[in-house]
């Protein structure tokens, strides 16, 4: 049996038909094709899976795709206001080398961004250390990711995003 | 050429954009029109025997389109996974080889062996449809504690290993090694666990595959760190797909550190199966599976001895270590606790006499392999506590008596006696530079202090030295590897005079799409935009040999290097002719042809639009095209050192330890982009943390059961285990490679284990504990010092 599910996923209108069991993150990978966001665990602790949903972070593992309905879903691939311009975190992260494989990346950069805001673009190194608990990377060490998130807070408040 | 994106330059990276972005294209991204999706079933004991597979109701299931077993492979003759390197024992026999089949026909051997294949139009229908396959087991006793693999009685892996026992292998002679510790003034002896890893790259392992009915051909998508080992492999001894009708595609790969190198089951199946299905087939490793069957790492169980002069002059080193291999052998396996690991037991001492046994032993747990650093981890962790353990027990610096044992600057090259020959090193300033990085001599003022606040304060040495650049094929020969450990490059331009730079080596978060782009770009001045590094897939690459043992731009580098040349050997005719010049005068700098001493010049661009439109071309003594090929084989091993100094802070009333700093101080050879190699460290250290304070593949000894299968009982590095890391480097140019490099992928997470433990030590030794075990989690901590006050007492 399947159900309709419509929601606005990086400012488009989109919809489908879905399995009550397919989550957000099914639904954004399979029946959307937007593979940007990342599935590495299937115990909601790795965080490569993390979207914004009305403008919060969440691991869209964790939530079926039905209970987004009609919802603002902003997903990695919405976040550069242009082809040509990255989101000032984006651009962090690039500086800072706070990625090599890349696949943890989409879910750090989004809790990253949320995390900015939540703290009023005011962080330091023991807050954003702190708050990446639910984001795992094997990669960096989170040395430079840390680096990164520090040097795009105040970037993201004089880009006013 | 130097340039702001040339060699040592800090350039960012050019595959970040699509990371960034969300447009990479890892193995599960693929859009396959009219896919089947896999799921495997897995056995849920670690040993027991298989009476029947009822299949019946299963496939009956929604959306089932075909189920396989180990029989259907038995029926199509499909061969067994297959071991790589022959390692011979004592006796000169070769190892025992028991059988690996792809999928298990009458016994499962660990939780986790592949049972059955369920193909489906989804993957929640092959997964409800596999629920449906009734497997009868008779449940047999299971053994996966290491240290009882041998005792009699034990319960038996396979009938090829009697005993348990896959190989008794040495090397050193004992009995030199047994006088030198007659005449030890001090010996030290430690008993020690290197516990077992599971890797977990963030992205599971994950296949897919098609069939081309038309042609034949196979295309085969994996997570894999080498496509043209991994298409080898399958062709020869699996599959028998010629390896012309295989073509294998590593696209982008989310982290590998090893547990990617090896042919799986899974993998092997989706092939197979592709033909079979008509359909494409993808599958995807849940993270359980990846816990269950990736490769684990390290599982040794070591007796070490060292025998030291009345002046803390090493004498002579003894090492017994038990290996476990897991219940198959796996694809390098064999090498890896033998000539990855007691070769390097010299570390970076004069040590003059090693000996060191290693038994190999089958238990019913998944298979172990490579996992970053390979052996050099497992030794350094030896080397580097039995000198700190020394240095203790006769009260002396430990820094001090490392000093005094270094390997001297001017001895390089340096035959060690367990077969190695350093090229060079110079090792004391590396440990001065960390020291003083660390403030060592400020120290015991910071204990005092922490001490203060009732917390114990210790600090930790680790100088290690790995082997790697994998590998000068007539060694890796002799030393029974199956392979060629050489690495190809290609340098293909175009008439606008952009150029592809392709690679056999294989980037899955390593950064060679830019630091092999630097490369070129330093020596031909190719602008970095105009540069595309192309690596991962076998029908666009020339064979090559992939990634691991931090060969990349020590090997891959070279074979660049190699390529260069011969674009600018042939470049220098072309300019020659177009600027009617001798070619004996030509010269190229910055990009460009000259003539000294003239203001004739030919920009590259110029020559190679020549070579490609040849209408003013020497075309009766060179080819059209400008279009190299190299392959490189190292001379020998490449050979990084360093030091890395921990300082932790353990809390005596609840066992937990805070790393408080860390400093690592690296000898890399020379640094081509100094960004990318901190990155390296960086996530190194982390692994190597991870694995002295909180990671620990756990079986139940009873059931055989993994009970740490999941990121919620598997303890990861998070951020705020850590502080940031202070890095430092002192360089000794690789002499045998063109560039000078050494590696630098491994070095973190070999040399952090001893230096975090040593640390550990330090702070609990004024309680008098003695030993703790990795990881030192905080109840392994506790204990100890439980342990140490119950001693105290009686």
């Amino acid at each position: 049996m399947t159900i309709s599910v419509a929601m606005t996923v990086n400012g488009k209108s989109v919809s489908g038909k879905v399995e009550a069991r397919t989550l957000l993150v099914q639904f954004l990978r399979e029946h959307l094709g937007m593979t940007g966001t990342h599935v590495g665990c299937d115990t909601s602790q790795c965080g490569a899976c993390v979207v914004h949903v009305d403008g919060q972070s969440v691991k869209s593992c964790t939530m079926l795709a039905v209970q987004a309905e009609g919802a603002k879903v902003t997903t990695i691939e919405g976040l550069a206001p242009s082809a040509d311009k990255l989101h000032p975190m984006q651009e962090a992260f690039r500086d800072n080398h706070a990625l090599q494989c890349g696949f943890c990346t989409p879910g750090m950069v989004m809790s990253a961004i949320d995390m900015v805001k939540r703290h009023n673009y005011q962080l330091d190194e023991a807050t954003v250390r702190r708050e990446l608990e639910g984001n795992l990377c094997r990669c960096t060490g989170y040395h430079n990711i840390v680096k990164a998130i520090l040097a795009a807070a105040p970037a993201m408040k004089s880009a006013g995003v | 050429m130097t340039s702001a994106t040339g060699i040592g330059a800090r350039v960012v990276r050019t595959e970040d954009k699509r990371f960034l972005t969300g447009t990479g294209r890892y193995v599960d991204d693929l859009p396959l029109a009219r896919a089947t999706y896999a799921y495997f079933l897995r056995s849920p004991h670690a040993h027991a025997k298989i009476k029947s597979i009822d299949i019946s109701a299963a496939e009956k299931s929604p959306g089932v389109v075909n189920i396989f077993t180990g029989k259907d492979l038995v029926d199509a003759k499909v061969g067994g996974l297959i071991c790589g390197w022959v390692v011979k024992d004592k006796n000169g026999e070769p190892h025992k080889s028991p059988p690996h089949p792809v999928m298990a026909v009458d016994t499962v051997r660990y939780v986790g062996d592949t049972v059955a294949m369920v193909v489906a139009n989804s993957y929640d229908e092959a997964k409800d449809a596999a629920e449906a396959i009734r497997v009868d087991y008779e449940v047999l006793p299971a053994i996966v504690d290491l240290a009882k693999a041998f005792d009699k009685g034990a319960p038996q892996v396979h009938a090829e290993a009697p005993g348990n026992l896959i190989y008794d292998w040495e090397i050193g002679v004992k009995a030199d090694v047994d006088a030198a510790f007659a005449k030890a003034a001090h010996v030290t002896k430690m008993d020690i666990v290197n516990n077992r890893l599971i890797p977990n790259a963030m992205e599971p392992r994950a296949a897919a595959a098609e069939y081309d009915k038309g042609t034949g051909n196979y295309t085969l998508w994996s997570t894999s760190q080498n496509p043209h080992v991994l298409r080898l492999i399958l062709s020869a001894f699996v599959l028998g797909i010629p390896e012309h009708k295989l073509r294998v595609i590593a696209p982008d790969v989310g982290g590998g550190f090893g547990s990617k190198i090896f042919c799986y089951a899974d993998e092997t199946m989706v092939c197979w199966a592709a033909s079979r299905v008509g359909r494409p087939i993808k599958w995807t490793a849940e993270r359980t599976e990846s816990f269950q069957t990736d490769c684990h790492g390290r599982d040794h169980v070591t007796h070490a001895e060292l025998a030291l002069d009345k002046d803390g002059k090493f004498l002579a080193l003894k090492v017994e270590t038990i290996a476990n291999m897991g219940a198959y052998l796996s694809t390098f396996s064999t090498a890896v606790p033998t000539y990855l690991y007691a070769t390097l037991l010299a570390g970076q001492y004069t040590t003059p006499l090693i000996y060191a046994n290693v038994k190999a032993a089958v238990t019913h747990t998944a298979p172990v392999d490579a996992y970053r650093g390979a052996g050099r981890p497992e030794a350094t962790f030896v080397i580097e506590t039995i000198v700190s353990k020394a240095a203790a027990e006769l009260k002396m610096d430990p820094a001090e008596l490392r000093r005094k044992n270094f390997i001297p600057a001017e001895a390089f090259p340096y035959q060690t006696p367990v077969a190695l020959q350093y090229d060079s090193g110079n090792y004391p300033p590396i440990i001065d530079e960390a020291m003083r990085i660390a403030d060592y001599a400020g120290f015991e003022a910071r204990r005092a202090e922490a001490k203060s606040r009732g917390k114990l304060r210790g600090i930790g040495f680790s100088s290690y030295i790995e082997a790697c650049g994998l590998a000068p094929s007539q060694v890796i020969g002799q030393l029974g590897g199956g392979v060629g450990q050489w690495e190809s490059a290609q340098i293909k331009f175009n008439p606008t005079g952009n150029v592809q730079v392709i690679t056999g080596s294989h980037s899955h978060g390593q950064g060679h799409e830019t630091t092999f782009a630097q490369l070129v770009h330093d020596r031909l001045g190719v602008p970095m935009d105009q540069i595309e590094v192309v690596h991962g897939d076998t029908s666009t690459t020339t064979f090559g040999m992939g990634t691991y043992g931090s060969r990349s731009l020590a090997v891959g580098g070279s074979a660049i290097m190699k390529a260069t040349d011969k674009i600018i050997a042939k470049g220098k005719k072309i300019a020659a002719h177009l600027m009617e010049a001798d070619v004996a005068d030509v010269v190229f700098e910055n990009g460009t042809f000259k003539v000294a001493g003239t203001d004739k010049a030919v920009p590259l661009a110029q020559a190679v639009f020549a070579a490609y439109v040849p209408h003013n071309y020497p075309l009766a003594e060179i080819e059209p095209g400008m279009d190299e090929n190299a392959f490189y084989d190292p001379a020998n091993f490449v050979y990084p050192a360093g030091t890395q100094i921990c300082e932790v802070e353990i809390d005596p009333e609840t066992g937990i330890v805070e790393v408080i700093a860390h400093t690592a101080v690296d000898d890399f050879g020379n640094i081509i982009n100094p960004m990318i190699v901190e990155g390296q460290v960086h996530g190194g250290i982390v692994q190597g943390v991870g694995q002295a304070l909180f990671e620990g593949a756990v079986y139940d000894k009873n059931t055989g059961q993994l009970l740490s299968g999941s990121f919620m009982d598997y303890t990861m590095p998070r951020a705020d285990n850590f502080p940031s890391f202070k890095l430092g480097y002192k360089v000794t140019p690789c002499p045998h490679n063109p560039l000078g490099v050494k590696g630098c992928g491994e070095a973190g997470a070999i040399a952090a284990p001893a230096a975090v433990m040593n640390a550990v030590h330090n702070a609990l030794a004024p309680i008098g504990v003695k030993h703790v075990e990795m990881p030192a989690t905080p109840l392994n901590v506790w204990q100890s010092i439980q342990g140490a006050q119950r001693a105290a007492a009686e």
